[in-house]
């Protein structure tokens, strides 16, 4: 088995599939009903990305020091603080949750 | 660089900002996939070429997880194909918003990751969709490849980036993406069953997937819900347009 060969076949697939999503017909994306619907998933990624980098860990949920970061990017989010600043919240509510022994 | 109209300020720009403060949080955890990465037992340039050319850090850590634990090359393969196919929807939805032409979606395909797409979909103006696309995929690259090398070649002596709170810095960063497009109901209803689904989906499929069950979950929603919307306001479909075309046996 040569592990070369199978980063090469990794590598090509993860570039075509991407690939391919831009060869999907513009005609339908002229579609309303098509664009509303880009338009939903493109909450629902995000949602889903979001839960997913705070709760799993593999194929196992857990609660650790991300919860942390979750609420208090929400809370600097309601206060209407700028992305940067969001992002910090997040990462010193993780690191300081760590460095108090939780997560 | 002059036009009719003068070009923001790159600074000024907000999807600019965006896509720097997160290719600088993403690309820094590229140091974590190096370390990882040597320490499985690849060589530096098998490293590298997965960080060069696969360019999906989920697809990357699944690849060298599966070889970690004792697994075939295939099966690092269809792991790290699996948790890649989400770039397709991600390459359809960039192709939708900039409409990249020629030569430009060949190297917009290999960008287009969870980060770049996330940052373009954030904005609403065209060209910050563009800009944040652009900045944050280029950036993430450049960075995401020092910082490979970098871990690659330093291996665990810089500790875990956990420690630093990069992940924490991920989860703030996709939600602050989120939180604009977050305007009456029906968004929050879309977010809140697609949180779901991804969590009642984790423990069943390999990881990668929750968020494509996720994305199914929203397209359906999307498809009815505008079926709804437009309940006798689409005067532009002839009924008999079908009938005609079965009729003459082909379009026009």
């Amino acid at each position: 088995m040569n592990l070369w060969l199978w980063i090469l076949i990794a590598c090509a697939l993860a570039y075509l599939t991407k690939l391919v999503g831009y060869f999907v017909p513009a005609k339908l994306l002229e579609s309303p009903r098509i664009m509303h619907v880009a338009g939903t998933m493109t909450i629902g990624l995000l949602a889903s990305l979001t839960v997913v980098n705070a709760v799993a860990s593999g194929q196992g949920l857990v609660l650790d020091a991300r919860i942390g970061a979750l609420v208090a990017a929400a809370v600097a989010l309601w206060l209407r603080a700028p992305f940067l600043v969001v992002v910090i919240s997040g990462a010193a509510a993780a690191a300081l949750l760590r460095l108090l022994g939780w997560g | 660089m002059s036009g009719s109209s003068p070009p923001m300020k790159l600074r000024e720009s907000p999807a600019f900002k965006i896509a720097v403060s997160l290719s600088i949080a993403t690309g820094l955890y590229g140091v974590s996939f190096g370390a990882l990465a040597v320490a499985s037992g690849f060589d530096f340039w098998q490293t590298m070429v997965l960080s060069l050319l696969l360019f999906s850090g989920g697809s990357q850590f699944a690849f060298i997880g599966v070889v970690a634990g004792g697994g075939s090359g295939v099966a690092a393969m269809t792991a790290s194909a699996l948790l890649g196919l989400r770039n397709g929807i991600y390459g359809m939805q960039i192709n939708a918003m900039l409409r990249p032409g020629g030569w430009k979606r060949y190297i917009s395909a290999h960008v287009t990751i969870d980060e770049s797409t996330a940052t373009a979909s954030g904005q609403s103006d065209p060209d910050e969709q563009r800009r944040g696309f652009w900045t944050a995929g280029i950036g993430i690259f450049i960075l995401w490849n020092i910082f490979t090398a970098i871990g690659a070649l330093a291996g665990d002596a810089m500790g875990d980036p956990k420690q630093w709170g990069l992940d924490g810095a991920a989860v703030a960063a996709f939600l602050a993406l989120l939180w604009p497009r977050l305007k009456g109901r029906e968004p929050w209803a879309i977010a809140a069953a697609c949180a779901l689904a991804t969590i009642l989906a984790v423990p069943f499929v390999p990881s990668g997937v929750p968020i494509l069950v996720a994305a199914v979950v929203a397209g359906v929603i999307g498809w009815f819900s505008h079926a709804r919307m437009d309940e006798g306001l689409e005067p532009d479909v002839d009924p008999y347009a079908g009938q005609h075309k079965r009729e003459h046996g082909g379009g026009k």
